[in-house]
């Protein structure tokens, strides 16, 4: 074997694969141009060229493929959500995560290890126990297990932390995590097999529009015209919409997480907790990862703060205290574009020819398989809304028609 | 830890405040649409650069108003309300006949 690896590595026969195209120019006009080089739009792309044969796309991406949301998020895949729609939406992404190392022959690393979330109130096991029945009717595996099962299923964790005894747990066994970076570059490299352009350090500086039809962008690389735009910005969804003339029901806060040194492997689900709004894991590499909710104000910057990271070390060492001694390697911040009703927003928007992917918050990285298929579908079509995303149009405000996940979405990611 | 400078209480830590929301003009309840109340309670401006935003002082029920700046943090300033609503808004409704 080893000799093996040595003779392909000096034979220049051996085909060295290309990730990425070189950069080139970027044409005059474009059939579609897809704002923000994420997980997101870059999986728009994929679909779009691999369902619909549209591959005059450009992705425009102001820093480097993937930097943004998409590499700081931690990860967690599951469809435990508490509406029919987004059960419904989720679950149809997880079934694609499940085989998307295949589709793209480059391993994302999804890992099934199960969610297990803590209930430590009444009235959240109530809450729980609807869920995992919405869930199981939409073919998800989720169920309710007891004190004595999650001891079984965590040895490690503290069943009593502070004032706040767990009572059942809401387990989910398709919860996943992936290598979230892997994700958008197998999107990136399918897509651009298949000729879609993608522009890294390409910002989008303004939008033009003409008799309230969207025609073009206007990039630091200069103006390019297109058939139709979608925005996949994630922490920016509403500096983009002011440039095109409206607004989002969206507040940008900061989200932060962090990660210890490498330990022994000791957890394998997910567990979390809403009620001390923190979640924990262990990566494949052993480090813990810490998460919880956003930051209490909003603000467009991704520094850290001690608070938080406090507040959220003093609920993780609650649930696993023997990590006290674990020393921390790593914090950081992303930016989340948060809806009143915890749902993303997708599909039309108010000028025509400029489709929204939205509203991201802090739940957006499961979600990247199905959203792209999904917008790729409704950009292919010219604008008829797929069912699975009708419920998540931006109208849904107007009409007061809100998708509510606050309850299935706090801490969880 | 962050401080934020009370018009009432003076500096105080940033954990004894609540964020409240983008200052925004009520439209009329009684007179607006459907849709114009939908703009006014869930969109906003939510632009990174300088806005006027409500905080609460939690230990003493106190609402005041700050300028603040959205990328960077910097708070230009907090004031009072009452520099901002001199009159008193008075929510009367009228009587149904029965
Ligand atoms: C700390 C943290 C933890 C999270 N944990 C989870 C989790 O466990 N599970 C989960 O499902 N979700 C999680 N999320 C949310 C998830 O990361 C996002 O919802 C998701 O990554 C959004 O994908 P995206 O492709 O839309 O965004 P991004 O990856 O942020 O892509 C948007 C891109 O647009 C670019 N851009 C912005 N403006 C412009 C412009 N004007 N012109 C050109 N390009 C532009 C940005 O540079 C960026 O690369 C978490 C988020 C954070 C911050």
């Amino acid at each position: 074997m080893p000799f093996a690896l040595l003779k392909y590595g000096l034979s220049s026969e051996y085909p060295a694969e290309v990730d990425l195209p070189p950069p080139t120019e970027l044409k005059a006009s474009y059939d579609v141009v897809i704002i923000g080089g994420g997980g997101h739009g870059l999986a728009i792309a994929y679909y779009l060229a691999k369902y619909h044969g549209v591959t005059n796309v450009a992705v425009l991406e102001k820093a480097y493929l993937g930097g943004g949301n998409t590499a700081r998020n931690t990860a967690v895949i599951r469809s435990n959500y508490l509406t029919s729609e987004g059960v419904r939406f989720y679950s149809a992404s997880v079934k694609l995560f499940q085989n998307l190392s295949n589709e793209f022959d480059f391993n994302i690393m999804y890992s099934e290890r199960g969610q297990l979330t803590l209930a430590h109130t009444d009235a959240t096991v109530r809450a729980f126990r609807q869920r995992a029945e919405v869930n199981k009717h939409f073919g998800g595996r989720t169920e309710m297990i007891d004190r004595q099962q999650i001891a079984e299923l965590v040895p490690s964790l503290n069943l009593d932390p502070g004032h706040l005894p767990v009572l059942e747990g809401l387990w989910h066994r398709d919860g996943a995590t992936a290598r979230h970076d892997a994700v958008a570059w197998g999107y990136a490299k399918e897509a651009a097999k298949r000729g879609v352009e993608i522009h890294q350090l390409t910002e989008v500086q303004d939008l033009i529009v003409e008799d309230g039809r969207l025609t073009g962008v206007k990039t630091n690389r200069g103006t390019v015209r297109c058939g139709c735009a979608v925005q996949a910005v994630a922490g920016h969804s509403s500096v983009l919409a002011a440039k095109a003339g409206f607004r989002l029901p969206i507040v940008s806060y900061p989200l932060q997480a962090m990660v210890t040194q490498p330990i022994k492997p000791f957890l394998d689900p997910l567990v979390s907790s809403s009620a001390m709004h923190c979640y924990v894991q262990q990566t494949s590499r052993g480090e813990v990862v810490f998460g919880g909710g956003s930051d209490p104000y909003p603000l467009y910057n991704t520094r850290s703060t001690l608070e938080l990271k406090e507040s959220l070390i003093a609920s993780g060492l609650e649930m696993f205290p023997f990590l006290a001694k674990a020393k921390l390697m790593r914090q950081w911040g992303g930016i989340t574009d948060m809806t009143p009703d915890y749902s993303p927003i997708m599909g039309e928007s108010p000028v025509e020819n400029y489709y929204l992917d939205a509203g991201w918050g802090t739940w957006g990285f499961k979600a990247t398989p199905i959203c792209g298929k999904t917008m790729a579908q409704l950009v292919a079509s010219g604008g008829q809304v797929p069912d699975l995303i009708r419920p998540f149009s931006l109208a849904r405000f107007a009409n007061f028609e809100q998708v509510n996940e606050m309850g299935a979405t706090a801490a969880s990611h | 830890m962050k401080i934020l400078n009370c018009p009432l209480n003076g500096p105080r830590n940033i954990s004894e405040f609540v964020y409240g929301g983008e200052l925004k003009t009520m439209p009329d309840p009684a007179t607006c649409s459907d849709r114009e109340w939908a703009e006014h309670v869930f969109y906003h401006d939510n632009q990174p650069g300088m806005i006027t935003e409500w905080w609460f002082h939690t230990a003493s029920g106190y609402w005041f108003l700050a300028e603040r700046h959205l990328l960077t943090d910097e708070v230009q300033r907090t004031f009072d309300p009452g520099e901002l609503f001199r009159q008193r808004i008075e929510f009367s409704r009228e009587e149904s006949a029965s």
